[in-house]
C-alpha cells in the first residue's frame, strides 16, 4: 500500500499556504498511527520501551503512549485509547431525542457547548425546525466562549507541561470568568442543556450583556498578558518551534481538522467555507500559519481566541437588539409549551404530557451535520426510524482524528518533545472514546 | 451528477435534507474512494460509520406512525396508520463521508450494504485517517475490514466478546468477571 498513499501534486485540491516542512511523507508506512522501530536499531539491544500514561498527569486524561526510547530519542510510538469509552452512543438509542440532548456535551467535556450544538442542529435538519434569530445569535455567542475556554484549557495545560506553570493560573481565571457567565444564562458552569431543538431552553436572562461585555472588554487585556508571558520565553520558544512537523500534505491525509490544519498552512474553517449558524453576518478572520510545528498551533489558537471576542462582541451588540423576541420557536409537536400555559390550556397541557413522556418523532432518514468546534471538524451522523428515539448517533470526535497524527508528529522527537507534541493536538480523551 | 455516476461500482444517487449519498458496490469501495479523492477532489474523509438495520422492518421499529401490527391499544405508540420505513438492502450500512476542502462545496456520502459477516476492502491505502475510524467499526459494529494493516479493537478491551452498538448486544446484565466463588 506505500504508493497509494502519497498524495501526488494532480490529487492536491486545496488552499494551501507556505512551503512543505519536509520533502514527501512522513505517516509510518505500514501503520498509518504506529511508529515501528527500524529493525537495525532494535537488533542492537539498546531500545528501551516505556509506558507513557495512562496515569501521566501530562497525557490529558488517559491516553496511554507505548514509546520506544534510543537513548531520549523516540523512535517508535503506538497509542493505546479507549479508557474513557462509555458507550454514549448506545445510551443516546435508548433515550428520546430531547432527552439525548444531555449526552454530547458530556463526550467533548471542554468543548461541551459545541457538541451540543451539533446534534441540536442535527435534530433540526431532520425537522426542518426553523430557528428563531435570538436563538441562532446566542447560540453562536455561547459556542464563541465555548472556543475561548477550550482554548484556554489547552494554553494553561500544555504551558504548564512545558514549565510555564503560572500560564496556568491566568488561564483558568479568565476561564472562571467564562464558567460565571455560563452559569448566569445556564444555570449550569459546564454541560448546561441550554440548546433545545428549536431554539434555546430559557430566555437570556436580564443582566447578561452588561457581564458579557465587561469579559468582552477585558479578554483582549488578557491575551496580551499571555503574549508577554509567552511569546519572548526562550523556553517555551525553544520548547515548542520546529517541534512535531506535521506537512498539510500529511494532515489532510490524517483527517486533521481545526487549528493543526491550519498550523499546517491549510486554509480552511468551516465557520468560513461552509458556514452554519450566523458565522456569514459575522466579522472573522481565519488564522492559517505555515509552521507546522507546536509554536504555530499555539499561534494558530491565540489569534482565534482575540477573533471569537470580535465575534462574541458582535453578538452582543446584536442580541441586545432583540430583546422581547421569541427564543424558540412555537412549534408545539416539539418544543415545551410555556409553563403557565399549562395551568389555563388543556391542549397544552397535553402537548407537554406527550413530549415529556413519549418525546417528539422525527422522520426517517439519515444526515450529517458538522461544525467547527474548538478541535476542528465536529460531526454528527444520525439516522431515525421515524420515532421518538435516535435509531444511530455517531459522532465524528476531532480528537480521535487528532491523537493518529501522534506517530507522525512524533518523527526523529525527543521523548520530552512528546509532551509538546501531544498538547498541541488538543485532544480531550472524552471525545476520542466517547 | 454524470460524475457520480462514474464512481466505480457506482448503483444509485439519493438526495436527503439537501445530502447527496452515492450507494456503490461493497466490493469496489476502494476503487470508489481512490476515485473520489483523485476525479471528484474530496480530499479529505471526514469519518467512517457504520449503521445496524436488524429488524429494521419489525415490531420494535416505530416508522412513521405505526408499527407492523398496526394499531395495537397494548403496545404503546402504535396508534395511526402503519408507515414503515423502506426496507433496507441489508443488515448493515457503511457511511464515508468525504468533503472536498473547496469554499461551499458540498459533502459527499459514499454508501455500501453488506450483511452479517460480510466484508470489505479497507480505504487505509486511500486515506491513513482510515485506520482508527475503521478499527472503531470494527470494535463497537463487527464490520470486518480486508486488507486492514492493524485490526485491533480500539476502545473496548482486546478480550471483549460482542460488538456493543450491535441491535443485537444485550443491554445490561454485563457477566460478573470476579464474584465470591472463584
Amino acid at each position: 500500500m506505500s504508493a497509494t498513499i502519497q498524495n501526488t501534486g494532480r490529487t492536491r485540491r486545496w488552499p494551501i499556504v507556505g512551503e512543505p516542512p519536509y520533502e514527501g511523507t512522513r505517516i509510518p508506512s505500514r501503520v498509518p498511527t504506529v511508529l515501528d522501530v527500524p529493525p537495525v536499531l532494535r537488533e542492537t539491544g539498546d531500545v528501551l520501551q516505556v509506558n507513557f500514561g495512562p496515569n501521566h498527569p501530562s497525557t490529558h486524561g488517559v491516553l496511554r503512549l507505548i514509546v520506544d526510547l534510543d537513548g531520549e530519542l523516540v523512535v517508535g510510538l503506538s497509542a493505546v485509547i479507549g479508557y474513557l469509552h462509555t458507550g454514549f452512543e448506545k445510551n443516546m438509542e435508548q433515550k428520546t431525542w430531547w432527552k439525548a440532548i444531555t449526552y454530547p456535551e458530556r463526550i467533548d467535556y471542554v468543548g461541551y457547548q459545541n457538541n451540543e450544538l451539533v446534534f441540536v442542529l442535527a435534530i433540526e435538519k431532520m425537522l426542518q425546525l426553523e430557528v428563531p434569530e435570538k436563538a441562532t445569535w446566542m447560540r453562536m455567542l455561547l459556542c464563541e466562549l465555548n472556543r475561548i475556554h477550550s482554548h484556554l484549557v489547552y494554553l494553561g495545560t500544555s504551558a504548564l507541561e512545558l514549565g510555564a506553570i503560572s500560564m496556568f493560573w491566568y488561564c483558568f481565571r479568565e476561564r472562571e470568568t467564562i464558567l460565571d457567565l455560563f452559569e448566569l444564562v445556564t444555570g449550569q458552569r459546564m454541560h448546561t442543556r441550554y440548546f433545545q431543538a428549536g431554539g434555546l431552553a430559557e430566555d437570556i436572562p436580564t443582566g447578561f450583556y452588561p457581564e458579557a461585555r465587561k469579559f468582552v472588554e477585558w479578554m483582549p487585556h488578557a491575551l496580551d498578558d499571555y503574549l508577554t508571558l509567552l511569546d519572548r520565553n526562550q523556553i517555551w520558544l525553544e520548547r515548542t518551534k520546529g517541534v512535531g512537523l506535521l506537512s498539510a500534505d500529511d494532515a489532510i491525509a490524517l483527517g486533521q481538522s481545526g487549528p493543526v490544519l491550519r498550523a499546517s498552512g491549510v486554509d480552511w474553517d468551516l465557520r468560513r467555507d461552509q458556514t452554519y449558524l450566523a458565522y456569514d453576518q459575522v466579522d472573522f478572520k481565519v488564522p492559517v500559519y505555515t509552521g507546522c510545528d507546536v509554536y504555530d498551533r499555539y499561534r494558530v489558537r491565540m489569534d482565534e481566541m482575540a477573533e471569537s471576542v470580535k465575534i462574541v462582541r458582535q453578538c452582543i451588540d446584536r442580541l441586545e437588539r432583540m430583546e422581547g423576541q421569541p427564543w424558540i420557536t412555537d412549534d408545539r409537536k416539539v418544543v415545551l409549551p410555556p409553563r403557565e400555559e399549562l395551568h389555563t390550556s388543556m391542549e397544552s397541557l397535553i402537548h407537554h404530557f406527550k413530549i415529556v413522556t413519549e418525546g417528539y418523532r422525527v422522520p426517517a432518514g439519515e444526515v450529517y451535520v458538522a461544525i467547527e468546534s474548538p478541535r476542528g471538524e465536529c460531526g454528527c451522523y444520525v439516522v431515525s426510524d421515524g420515532g421518538p428515539k435516535p435509531w444511530r448517533v455517531h459522532f465524528r470526535a476531532p480528537s480521535l482524528a487528532a491523537l493518529q497524527a501522534t506517530a507522525t508528529c512524533a518523527h526523529n522527537t525527543l521523548i520530552a518533545d512528546l509532551i509538546a507534541v501531544v498538547g498541541s493536538l488538543d485532544a480531550v480523551m472524552g471525545d476520542t472514546d466517547r | 451528477m454524470t460524475d457520480l455516476a462514474k464512481i466505480p461500482g457506482y448503483a444509485e444517487t439519493k438526495e436527503a435534507h439537501g445530502e447527496t449519498t452515492v450507494v456503490v458496490a461493497r466490493d469496489s469501495i476502494r476503487a470508489a474512494c481512490a476515485y473520489a479523492r483523485d476525479e471528484l477532489g474530496y480530499a479529505f474523509l471526514a469519518d467512517i460509520v457504520a449503521t445496524d438495520y436488524l429488524d429494521w422492518s419489525g415490531k420494535g421499529v416505530s416508522g412513521y406512525i405505526g408499527t407492523a401490527t398496526g394499531r395495537d391499544l397494548n403496545l404503546p405508540m402504535t396508534q395511526g396508520l402503519q408507515a414503515l420505513p423502506e426496507a433496507k438492502p441489508a443488515r448493515f450500512s457503511l457511511s464515508y463521508h468525504l468533503l472536498a476542502l473547496r469554499q461551499g462545496a458540498p459533502r459527499l456520502r459514499l454508501q455500501c450494504w453488506l450483511d452479517d459477516g460480510d466484508t470489505v476492502d479497507s480505504v487505509v491505502p486511500v486515506w491513513p485517517a482510515a485506520d482508527w475510524f475503521e478499527r472503531e467499526q470494527y470494535d463497537l459494529m463487527g464490520i470486518r475490514f480486508d486488507g486492514h494493516p492493524n485490526l485491533a479493537r480500539l476502545l473496548m478491551e482486546d478480550d471483549w466478546e460482542g460488538h456493543p452498538l450491535r441491535k443485537d448486544y444485550p443491554i445490561g446484565g454485563e457477566p460478573v468477571r470476579f464474584s465470591a466463588a472463584e
